[in-house]
């Protein structure tokens, strides 16, 4: 009769006001005297040197590639793990078999020193 | 006594029928009212867990912890938000100004969003969705992003850092959470919340998956961001992370979302392995299922924070390390092992748990194996090291 999800689009709408409202609470009440001073970026009392924004290392880029493909792979994972009752032994080593490719991606990364941290 | 939560949804049901609303509707009216509810509560509650650890924290460390405001310091958050409420904001220049102000809001909402799925007793919770773990983990992942978000968008080093160490650890960790997440889905047979709870009627998932539950639970303190793996706000590195250029209640919303997601951490672990609100008579007073669930909840809730009083704060490479190489091909042994020992053991008419128990006892000790031969080869190769340098430096040594 009733859609499961309604609770959920009421929630997080709600979630997002009420921290809104405090933050917008503490803009309304906090006082408001800002300079060229108090803007300036912080950095321990030194000025910044250069834009913020600059290249980064590839190492972050490359954990972040390798999230990727194991989050999406972890999805496919969840529809078996539903069925997992209703399945034969040689199903599940199906299962297995493809956690077992999983496995090899992740031993390849390693290998090819993606997980090193240089 | 028999079902209160029913009892007060079907009364509240009839009061706003009786002023003649439609049912689908009033229903609707009645879901906005728990949900305005729930997260009312929620972030109020965070007002005491802030004390409360803040005074377990201080004795952990051998003080007091916060004493003055009120009774045994009670009011301390109260007086800490009216300050807040009071504080200049300064707004940095050059910031991204939508992302900035989106950031804080984000990472609070995420954390409330989880509790949508959360049974607190027979009947009593939000909603039960059918894909309830895949709901956790994505919405929970919105709080990941709220804080890439406010490290990217500060128009400050150190901030950049910290956004950049939370992709490195955040992002990572989420990996070992989902894989271990597998598991009490296969036990379970459904990845609905309510259901999960209700097939550990029998046995906590905890006595058939200790491994996995342990590797969720590392995962998960690691996925809230404090010690010892609070490496992106790391405060004697990187100043603050991600949040060092908020002030006032912006800032104070990053602390309300890693409080109330630290208690989020012990209602998720005590809701898949621990049984939820499972206990001896739960099912005819509901009540008691209330009291079981919180008392769970609070146990871990303790654990993750004697956790974060007692380990120093590990370096990024080891982090990493721990991630990818430990704990991810662990949870991916785990979740074959698993699935292949409980499907034998139910073919076989082996008794199921012990049959899981014992393949984790093997798993346990092979990984202590593993881990202590690794150990070995480090140290032999180190007083290798030791030994070559020592041959050279002897007239400095002695």
């Amino acid at each position: 009769m009733h859609d499961p999800w309604v609770f959920v689009a009421f929630l997080l709408p709600i979630g997002l006001l009420l921290p809104a409202v405090a933050v917008l609470m503490g803009i309304l009440l906090g006082p408001r005297k800002p300079n060229a001073i108090k803007g300036t970026t912080y950095e321990c009392g030194i000025e910044t040197v250069g834009e913020t924004w600059v290249q980064f290392r590839a190492s972050y880029y490359i954990f972040a590639l390798i999230f990727v493909v194991f989050d999406v792979e972890a999805v496919f994972l969840f529809p078996w793990a539903v069925a997992y009752q209703q399945m034969q032994l040689y199903m599940v080593l199906e299962g297995v078999l493809f956690l077992l490719i999983l496995a090899a991606g992740l031993l390849y990364a390693w290998r090819k020193g993606a997980l090193e941290w240089v | 006594m028999g079902d209160p939560f029913g009892l007060i949804g079907q009364w509240l049901m009839d009061l706003v029928t009786g002023w003649g609303m439609q049912p689908v509707a009033a229903l609707t009216l009645l879901r906005f009212l728990g949900a305005a509810i729930l997260a009312t509560v929620l972030l109020l509650a965070c007002f005491l867990l802030i004390v409360a650890e803040r005074k377990l924290l201080g004795r952990f460390q051998d003080r007091y912890g916060p004493n003055r405001v009120g009774p045994w310091g009670v009011f301390q958050t109260v007086a800490d938000f009216v300050k807040l409420i009071g504080k200049e904001i300064v707004v940095p220049d050059g910031i991204d100004k939508p992302v900035y102000w989106l950031a804080p809001l984000l990472v609070v909402m995420s954390v409330v969003g989880i509790w949508a799925v959360v049974p607190f007793a027979p009947g009593f919770l939000g909603t039960d969705l059918n894909v309830g773990i895949l709901y956790i983990v994505s919405v929970g992942a919105i709080g990941t992003l709220g804080i890439i978000m406010a490290g990217w968008s500060s128009n400050n080093k150190f901030a950049l850092l910290g956004a950049f160490r939370a992709v490195a650890q955040l992002v990572s960790y989420e990996i070992p959470m989902v894989l271990t997440l597998l598991v009490p889905t296969m036990l379970a047979g459904s990845m609905g919340i309510a259901a999960i709870v209700e097939a550990q009627k029998d046995m906590w998932f905890i006595t058939a998956a200790p491994l996995a539950a342990l590797v969720f639970l590392i995962s998960s303190v690691a996925e809230n961001g404090r010690a010892p793996f609070d490496l992106m706000e790391g405060e004697s590195e990187i100043v603050a992370g991600f949040n060092i250029e908020y002030g006032g209640l912006a800032f104070g919303m990053f602390y309300v979302g890693e409080f109330l997601h630290a208690f989020t951490v012990g209602v998720l672990f005590s809701t898949l392995f621990l049984g939820g609100w499972q206990g001896p008579g739960a099912e005819q007073f509901p009540l008691l299922g209330l009291v079981y669930f919180f008392a769970k909840a609070f146990v871990v809730w303790f654990i993750t924070v004697w956790i974060r009083g007692s380990f120093p704060r590990v370096r990024i490479d080891q982090l990493l390390s721990l991630n990818w190489k430990f704990l991810t091909p662990l949870a991916l042994l785990i979740v074959s092992l698993t699935a292949v020992v409980d499907k034998l053991a139910v073919e076989q008419g082996w008794s199921r748990i012990l049959a899981l128990l014992a393949a984790n006892g093997a798993l346990f000790v092979g990984t202590m194996a593993v881990l202590g031969a690794y150990g070995r080869s480090v140290r032999r190769r180190e007083e290798r090291l030791r030994a070559t340098a020592g041959g050279l430096s002897t007239g400095i040594a002695r």
